[in-house]
């Protein structure tokens, strides 16, 4: 039976597309070209649908079509009160925490059109279940996160060096869309995500925040 | 059986057509402008189409930088984005471009995981109008078209009625238009649908499970024009519904 509903997602899940400064470096001189022909000026967002929303533990099937999946280790912000047109200073008020997102992909070289098959699979977005509140995050730009797989430590970034902070992403994002309670905007995945295949077990950590493990199953075995 | 989604009276009621504007499903009969009208049905994930009609492929293609596709153009929109018949979309002050875009609205009546094209049609519970507005100053080349440009506040004109699968024998001919204040601005058929129905159904069910209320936006044919504040949009599918909405400026909005 697809997981509906998650103990803490109430809205959206949306995703911040090349929100670190090394992932969008990593395009090089392809921004201004074709396709992108310039580097983003606004957010770049995209959704998770819901079902794509799993919780700690689940399994996450590897389509047949892919020999391994992008694990998109990111931090997860989830909005406590209604954010429309907030400002940058006033932005984290209407956070109510924070949380471990797993933004799954197939690998995809192009960003050029929106991707759903690479973005949307069933179980592609392992959520946390436990929201830290946001008192208790000093400065959600300044955080630690890992993935290990299989207990290996394979990479290593930071909540730092993003093109837009948490506030600044939040007060440009509510300029053209409102955030809802029960929404979730995760600030976007760093350049070099590891790879993982089935069989093997992801963990996911954020400093202060949580773990996140999933585990990733072959089609055919599910 | 056409069945709507109102308020009136400090609840939210089921709704169906009468000759003196709608009935209520407890009996009461009441005028089309005194209930506020919602989406006609819980809306869950919306995937809208692009370029799904050869006719405004081509109105396009003079500002795209890929225009072949081996693959329908799908993109999500999120429900906050929605808005019911009869009431207002913003239109930003400054923007040059901004258009709505007439659409024949799939909903998913049951689970649909890996169906096959000649089963498709058993999952689709009906049909309404949409007008999957677009700011097209706003397009930018990452995951185009990007939210920014189609997932704004009131982008997503939803309605007014869900009409049953059972009472539209063949959702492939059905003839829809746009007017602008009362002038035909767009018209063409689903009969030019790139990717039918059934095509996009075993397409978005071979890599996702769609759910009861999820819904296909299934694209616009050509004839989108600049719409401006103060302009009545009227949607229309024949046999579905027409489906009015009005632009207001940032003023509006306190902006």
């Amino acid at each position: 039976m697809l997981n509906q509903t998650h103990p803490v997602v109430r809205g959206t899940v949306y995703g911040t597309l090349l929100n670190e400064k090394k992932a969008l470096a990593a395009l090089g001189e392809q921004v201004h070209v074709a396709p992108y022909k310039a580097p983003p000026q606004a957010p770049v967002l995209y959704i998770k649908p819901r079902n794509t929303w799993v919780s700690e533990g689940a399994n996450v099937t590897v389509p047949l079509d892919a020999s391994a999946l992008e694990i998109g280790a990111t931090l997860g912000v989830v909005i406590g009160r209604t954010a429309s047109h907030v400002s940058v200073a006033d932005a984290l008020s209407h956070v109510a925490g924070y949380l471990v997102v797993n933004d799954i992909s197939v690998p995809h070289a192009s960003y050029y059109r929106p991707s759903m098959r690479f973005k949307c699979r069933d179980g592609f977005c392992p959520i946390g279940s436990v929201v830290v509140p946001r008192e208790a995050i000093a400065n959600p730009d300044d955080l630690k996160v890992s993935v290990a797989i299989d207990g290996v430590l394979v990479h290593t970034a930071s909540t730092s060096g993003r093109v837009r902070s948490v506030a600044q992403l939040l007060a440009d994002v509510t300029e053209f869309m409102t955030l809802h309670p029960g929404d979730v905007i995760s600030i976007g995945v760093a350049a070099g995500a590891p790879l993982a295949k089935a069989g093997q077990r992801v963990t996911v950590a954020i400093e202060g925040v949580g773990t996140l493990e999933n585990t990733l199953v072959a089609e055919d075995l599910v | 059986m056409k069945r709507a989604r109102v308020a009136y009276g400090g609840a939210i009621h089921e709704a169906y057509p009468h000759a003196d504007g709608v009935c209520l499903a407890d009996g009461r009969v009441v005028s089309e402008e005194a209930v506020v009208w919602l989406a006609p049905f819980e809306v869950g994930t919306i995937i809208a189409l692009g370029l799904n009609y050869a006719d405004h492929v081509k109105e396009l293609s003079k500002e795209l930088t890929v225009t072949a596709q081996d693959e329908p153009l799908a993109f999500l929109k999120a429900p906050s984005s929605v808005i019911g018949h009869r009431a207002q979309t913003r239109r930003p002050d400054g923007v040059g471009f901004m258009h709505y875009e007439c659409e024949l609205a799939v909903v998913i009546g049951r689970t649909a995981k890996q169906v096959k094209r000649k089963d498709a049609m058993a999952y689709v519970a009906g049909y309404t109008v949409a007008n999957d507005y677009a700011i097209r100053d706003y397009l930018e080349n990452y995951y185009r078209p990007n939210l920014r440009v189609k997932n704004r506040d009131g982008g997503t004109v939803l309605g007014p009625w869900l009409v049953d699968a059972a009472d539209v024998p063949n959702p492939h001919d059905l003839n829809l238009r746009t007017y602008v204040n009362g002038v035909v601005t767009q018209q063409g058929s689903t009969q030019d649908l790139i990717s039918d129905i059934p095509a996009l159904i075993e397409y978005l069910s071979g890599f996702m499970t769609l759910q009861a209320g999820d819904v296909i936006l299934t694209g616009t044919p050509d004839g989108v024009v600049n719409v401006n504040v103060g302009d009545e949009v009227v949607t229309e599918i024949d046999g579905i519904g027409r489906l009015v909405n009005t632009l207001v400026s940032d003023a509006a909005f306190g902006r």
